[in-house]
């Protein structure tokens, strides 16, 4: 009996102390984000609850909700489980963020059945939601923040016929085949490929779940096994990294047309270097900032369109340095 | 110090015992080579062989390192994030703090020694069980990971020769990555600890009976926080060679990576009750998994299917240990 006491007690002062910890510190360098910050109870209050966190793209996300909130003075925390299978995390940070009265929520579901029951709640406690990036399947958000997946893919499945002329093979490397983004991204690609170039074939479409070593291995499988392939699309950030190691590994750089997609240094610096033709990029500071203003704009009443279309880019040797470009790509 | 005690388990050939496993095993490698190579005419080409290698490198020295701390009866989980933590702290080392490329890779080494070091230490001497331990280690290395690389990526752009570690080639006009010759090196390291050193000894009588190692006046914690440690090393080196690859310490990765370790330990025939396995059970075992994959995407199965299948492989693997353990016992 002591002995469970004992643990008991130690269990409690490590809480303790953690907490105390928590309170102090920066929420920069906590992983998790928001619990333990003090909400200012007099203004606005906007919980995001995103996919992410620890991915550059998701901190790009919460930058452009931090402008967002200095620019119509509310109050906002952002948080999101560590990686994007974690369903179960999101919905207590869902839980967590509905426990804090927000005055308005955004939120990025992993699985929108699962967050069904918490939804409702948001309309019984008369709680705006505002859905951002892969959104939430259902009617409940007032509106969806996000990239136009699909029409992104489609845009760079253009860049890639361009580039090869109209024909040959090419493969398609995606982070995983459950998520929307990743079903869109693959299908505006593979579609528009079927249905405007039919001189090109697509030989292989591999998930290698945004993991640079998966991505990077089973690209070189695929370039074994096709050697005349002529282009490789990744469909995310770590997708896109593992291709352009695959075809520099091989010693193939200027014989496969890399297309990424997302931003980060090593995209960038494939594209100055050459192995990559180029990649689409989102604007993650604009999904943050269109979410928080969503939100704001709800709470005052006013009409809200269906869809924000936060808009994505194509960009290349010769644009990267643009402003509009810069302000979208990150390293 | 410790009197020189023969063990129970039986003297040992050339890299540990298990000798009918791992020739099972190794005919298993042979079979799917033979399978593939008929089945794509890619398959047997040098830079698909090449790349097969490479790929096992890093599961393959995490899995070397974890043999050892299996057949002790234990487990590690935490050389997954343990890895990752060890390409940080590389990257820290390096980029950060500026130092030569040597103290870098050194420091990045010492990460996980000192990581394994703390996991002997809560098993042996805090008497925790393994799974809770590594477990825990695992949490505490991921979540270091991402404070000490502020959740972003490092990158080693500006320190020249770094990626080299693993795919440049040291052998002038031999096309053969350095990172496939660390590898071969390290099974090399790791069967001579097991078969002909006192660790080795040590840890299958450990393995094998810990009461009755105690007993004879063997220093069981000391041994064990040894060992972990050792193992720990092995961690370090594959986190450098997951940096070196991707030219970046990339602090989200690595969950996930211990599995495929522990599948490939336990492929190779070495128990996971403790007490029996071998270093080339556990490299065959990391090349199973690595042709098996790579087989299974040159021939465009899609990947739900990959994963099911080598499933199914480490099933049969295992019965087939089972099996054997039956008709001795």
């Amino acid at each position: 009996m002591r002995k469970y006491l004992l643990t008991l007690l130690t269990v409690l002062f490590a809480v303790f102390v953690l907490s105390a910890c928590s309170g102090g510190s920066d929420s920069d360098t906590s992983t998790e984000g928001a619990e333990g910050e003090d909400v200012d109870m007099d203004k606005t209050y906007v919980a995001l609850v995103s996919k992410g966190f620890q991915h550059q793209f998701w901190q790009s996300v919460k930058e452009g909700a931090e402008q967002a909130a200095e620019e119509f003075d509310v109050e906002v925390t952002f948080e999101g489980p560590e990686d994007e299978s974690q369903v179960d995390k999101q919905m207590e940070m869902f839980r967590n963020a509905l426990d804090r009265n927000p005055d308005a929520i955004g939120f990025a579901a992993l699985d929108s059945q699962a967050s069904t029951p918490l939804l409702e709640e948001t309309v019984e406690r008369d709680i705006p939601v505002i859905a951002f990036d892969s959104g939430v399947d259902s009617d409940i958000p007032l509106t969806t923040a996000s990239t136009n997946n699909y029409d992104a893919a489609a845009l760079a499945a253009e860049k890639m016929a361009e580039l090869i002329d109209g024909k040959g093979k090419v493969a398609v490397i995606v982070h995983d085949q459950t998520s929307v983004t990743g079903v869109d991204r693959r299908d505006g690609f593979v579609e528009t490929i079927e249905n405007d170039f039919p001189d090109i074939e697509i030989v292989d479409i591999q998930y290698g779940g945004g993991d640079h070593l998966e991505s990077t291995d089973l690209t070189k499988a695929i370039i074994q096994a096709h050697p005349d392939i002529n282009g490789v699309y990744g469909a995310n950030e770590g997708s896109a990294i593992g291709v352009v190691n695959a075809v520099r590994e091989l010693n193939k750089a200027g014989e496969i047309v890399v297309i990424g997609f997302d931003s980060g240094q090593q995209q960038i610096d494939a594209i100055k270097e050459g192995l990559m033709a180029g990649a689409i990029t989102q604007s993650p500071v604009g999904i943050g900032y269109e979410t928080v203003k969503a939100a704001v704009e709800a709470l005052e009443g006013k009409e809200l369109p269906d869809i924000i279309d936060t808009g994505f880019y194509w960009y290349d040797a010769d644009n990267i340095d643009d402003e509009e470009i810069q302000a979208a790509i990150y390293e | 110090m410790a009197i020189k005690q023969e063990t129970s388990e039986p003297k040992n050939k050339l890299f540990g015992g298990g000798a009918l496993q791992q020739l099972l095993a190794f005919a298993s490698l042979i079979i799917l080579i033979i399978f593939f190579s008929i089945a794509s005419s890619n398959f047997l080409q040098w830079s698909n062989i090449s790349g097969i290698l490479l790929s096992t490198t890093v599961i393959g020295v995490l899995a070397l390192g974890t043999t050892l701390v299996i057949i002790t009866g234990g487990i590690d989980l935490s050389i997954g994030t343990g890895m990752t933590l060890c390409s940080v702290m590389t990257g820290v080392f390096l980029v950060n703090m500026d130092l030569p490329i040597v103290v870098g890779v050194l420091g990045g080494i010492l990460t996980g020694a000192l990581i394994g070091f703390i996991s002997g230490f809560s098993v042996s001497i805090l008497k925790i069980p393994p799974f809770i331990a590594t477990l825990a280690m695992m949490m505490i290395a991921k979540g270091l990971a991402l404070v000490i690389s502020g959740a972003s990526p490092i990158y080693f752009n500006n320190v020249p020769g770094f990626d080299k570690i693993a795919l440049g080639s040291i052998v002038p006009g031999v096309p053969v990555p350095n990172g496939i010759l660390i590898f071969f090196i390290m099974v090399l390291i790791g069967g001579v600890l097991l078969s002909k050193t006192i660790v080795g000894r040590y840890t299958f009588s450990i393995g094998s009976n810990e009461e009755a190692t105690r007993l004879s006046g063997i220093n069981v914690n000391r041994w064990k926080m040894i060992i972990y440690t050792i193992a720990g090393s092995f961690t370090g080196i594959a986190g450098v060679l997951m940096a070196s690859r991707l030219n970046s310490a990339q602090p989200a990765l690595g969950m996930g990576y211990e599995l495929e370790a522990i599948a490939a330990v336990v492929i190779g025939g070495t128990s996971l009750s403790g007490g029996r396995g071998s270093i080339v059970g556990t490299m065959i075992g990391a090349l199973i998994m690595s042709v098996l994959t790579n087989g299974l995407r040159i021939l465009s199965i899609p990947q739900e299917w990959q994963t099911v299948v080598i499933g199914i492989v480490i099933i049969i693997a295992v019965y087939i240990d089972v099996l054997r353990r039956g008709k001795n016992a």
